[in-house]
């Protein structure tokens, strides 16, 4: 089994907040995501349907209906650029091109060493402040190409 | 700009986003008054229905009439909810955020409040995936809270009980539809429910539900402790209130900024977010995020409220401004709304899982040069077919409306891409006397 326990005991405190354990799926399965290798494998999906007392075939249509979740390996550092209007506007392209250019990926691939993941993403709700990416999960604002780069390589190994 | 902006005043302190900081502004009281004084919760329901809110969320329906739809307590002794929308997904909006991370307790106090007023046993907040930190400043809040005995069993040593839950999405414009929202918080796809049943008869678990937006519920506080008067006073006639307008794209000053409901959109543009950028000419506009659609310049005195925009063609949506100035693109804007359409429609109705790609790739071929005069004929065609009200959820709507809004108001772009030969040869013509400004 996948799941450790403490990752179990979470889901049980997760199923709590709400009438029926079912709703807890897509919350835990940031919580697999997070804690299993960065993306949510045929044996998780598994898993996670035997603990929800799913079918596999329902879980996994789920999580392919939301980005967030990826259903294939990824690389170690994911980095999200928003191609939305707004960032659009203030050169979310140049930004794009530089990010791939300096990881060596195209968008909605990983890099050959696996370090990273580049993808594009709608809009983030940084509309103010573009354009942005996010990397890791973390948000980064008001960015320009050199910006990006230096992000990127600031990043560990 | 000699108005008060309550929405965004107590951010000022650093500590805005703690308990401390909350309280210290006078935060709770309006809540601790209604629960001392035992306000009828219809009460409650009915300064909120006087004082004209309208929801912030996109739709702008008022606020108190949606609440007065939750079945009577008495006749319907079900389990009773409220969804909190922070989904905010709208390209362009980026104003709940900022209340959920620097005033995570307004909100609470909000939820607490239409608790008392809808007899709700329970309110969850749906944050998209990508917020983490709106959704750790409001866990934060909720666990501090919950030890000062304002959330949970019997608040404030009162028979009134409410839970307030957090829950994650992961990154779906459709979750932010309130049905899609529902299901999504039930752990399923986000596939929008054909209406009726309505939230309020048939919601969350099949329940009695109200789903509200982060922003509207952040105001009632506000309504609750100052009455309803105050806040009629402020904005246009129908439609009260301050709102906080995210303006991006072209300006010099992009920003999120607390203005009463009918403001000029010129003054936004100008006075506060410093006119278009660079010194130059104003393109095109979007008043309320993505899906209000283009709009000339010569109309960016419109007031920002609902009735001044339907007027001209649009919709208040999220109060959303988006800038285009003179070297910007209409065409290429609406190919990358387009896009974004097509990637989020749900699948569900095929006139929306159809159009939107249709529309994308008819929007593509004219991009790329390989246009037709005709397309702009069919573009009216296929949105024709989309909308209005042919679909189960509005997203159908959200993208046939910028479309209606580019071959109206911006025809003779879709001309000149037909016959200069797509947007390398516009741009070029257009970048030209540009660069000597
Ligand atoms: C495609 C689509 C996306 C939406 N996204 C959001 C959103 O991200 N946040 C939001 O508050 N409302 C969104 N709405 C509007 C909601 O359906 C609903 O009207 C709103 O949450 C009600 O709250 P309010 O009355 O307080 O505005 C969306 C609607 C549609 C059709
Ligand atoms: S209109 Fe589009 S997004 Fe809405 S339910 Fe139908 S297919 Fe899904
Ligand atoms: S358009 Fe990029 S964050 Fe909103």
């Amino acid at each position: 089994m996948v799941l450790t326990d403490a990752l179990k005991a979470e889901f049980t405190e997760l199923a709590c907040h709400y009438p029926e354990r079912r709703a807890a799926l897509i919350p835990a399965l940031h919580r697999c995501q997070e804690e299993l290798g960065g993306w949510l494998s045929p044996e998780i999906i598994e898993a996670m349907a035997e603990w929800f007392d799913m079918e596999p075939v329902e879980v996994f249509s789920v999580a392919s209906f939301y980005p967030m979740f990826f259903l294939k390996p990824v690389g170690k550092h994911i980095v999200s650029v928003c191609r939305n209007i707004s960032c659009d506007l203030r050169g979310s392209q140049e930004l794009l091109d530089r990010v791939c250019q300096v990881t060596g990926a195209k968008a909605g691939t990983n890099s050959e060493d696996g370090r990273f993941y580049v993808e594009h993403v709608e809009c983030q709700g940084s509309c103010a402040n573009a354009p942005m990416m996010v990397v890791d999960g973390i948000y980064h604002e008001d960015l320009c190409p050199e910006k990006a780069e230096e992000i990127l390589g600031g990043l560990d190994r | 700009m000699s108005h008060e902006t309550y929405l965004l005043s107590r951010m000022e302190r650093g500590d805005s986003h703690t308990l401390a900081g909350y309280e210290a502004q006078g935060g709770y009281a309006a809540l601790k008054k209604i629960l001392s004084e035992g306000t009828p919760p219809k009460d409650v329901t009915d300064v909120v229905k006087e004082s004209g809110l309208r929801g912030r969320g996109g739709a702008g329906f008022p606020t108190g009439l949606k609440w007065s739809f939750m079945p009577n307590e008495e006749q319907d002794s079900r389990t009773r909810y409220m969804a909190v929308n922070a989904d905010e997904s709208e390209p362009g909006t980026c104003k709940d955020r900022v209340l959920m991370e620097r005033d995570p307790h307004g909100l609470l106090e909000g939820c607490l409040i239409a608790a008392w007023a809808m007899s709700l046993h329970g309110v969850y907040i749906y944050v998209r995936g990508e917020y983490r930190m709106s959704y750790r400043r409001l866990e934060e809040a909720i666990q501090e809270a919950r030890a000062a005995g304002l959330i949970g069993k019997n608040i404030q040593g009162t028979d009134f009980s409410c839970e307030i839950h957090m829950h994650k999405g992961a990154g779906a414009y459709i979750c932010g539809e309130e049905t899609g929202l529902m299901e999504s918080l039930e752990g399923k796809r986000g596939h929008p429910r054909p209406k009726p049943p309505f939230p309020a008869g048939f919601g969350l678990w099949g329940q009695p539900t109200t789903v509200n937006n982060v922003e509207s519920i952040f105001n009632v506080p506000f309504i609750l402790e100052r009455g309803a008067d105050w806040f009629k006073a402020i904005g246009s006639k129908k439609s009260s209130g301050n709102f906080l307008c995210c303006i991006s794209g072209h300006v010099e000053k992009p920003g999120v900024y607390e203005v009463p409901l009918g403001t000029p959109a010129s003054t936004i543009l100008n006075e506060h977010a410093g006119g278009v950028w660079r010194g130059h000419n104003l393109r095109a506009w979007i008043p309320g995020g993505s899906s209000t659609g283009f709009l000339r310049p010569e109309i960016i005195d419109t007031p920002m409220d609902h009735e001044s925009l339907k007027e001209v063609g649009s919709m208040f949506g999220t109060g959303a401004m988006i800038i285009l100035d003179q070297t910007a693109s209409v065409v290429h804007s609406a190919l990358v709304l387009m896009d974004f359409y097509e990637h989020e429609s749900c699948g569900q109705c095929s006139q929306c899982r159809e159009g939107t790609q249709w529309l994308a790739q008819v929007f593509q071929r004219i991009h790329d040069g390989q246009g037709r005069m005709e397309d702009i004929d069919l573009l009216s065609d296929i949105s024709n077919g989309m909308a209005p009200g042919k679909t189960i959820c509005a997203l159908a709507d959200a993208a046939a409306i910028p479309t209606h809004s580019v071959i109206r108001n911006f025809r003779d772009e879709l001309v000149e891409y037909v016959q200069a030969g797509g947007h390398t040869a516009v741009s070029k013509k257009r970048a030209l006397p540009m660069e000597t400004v």
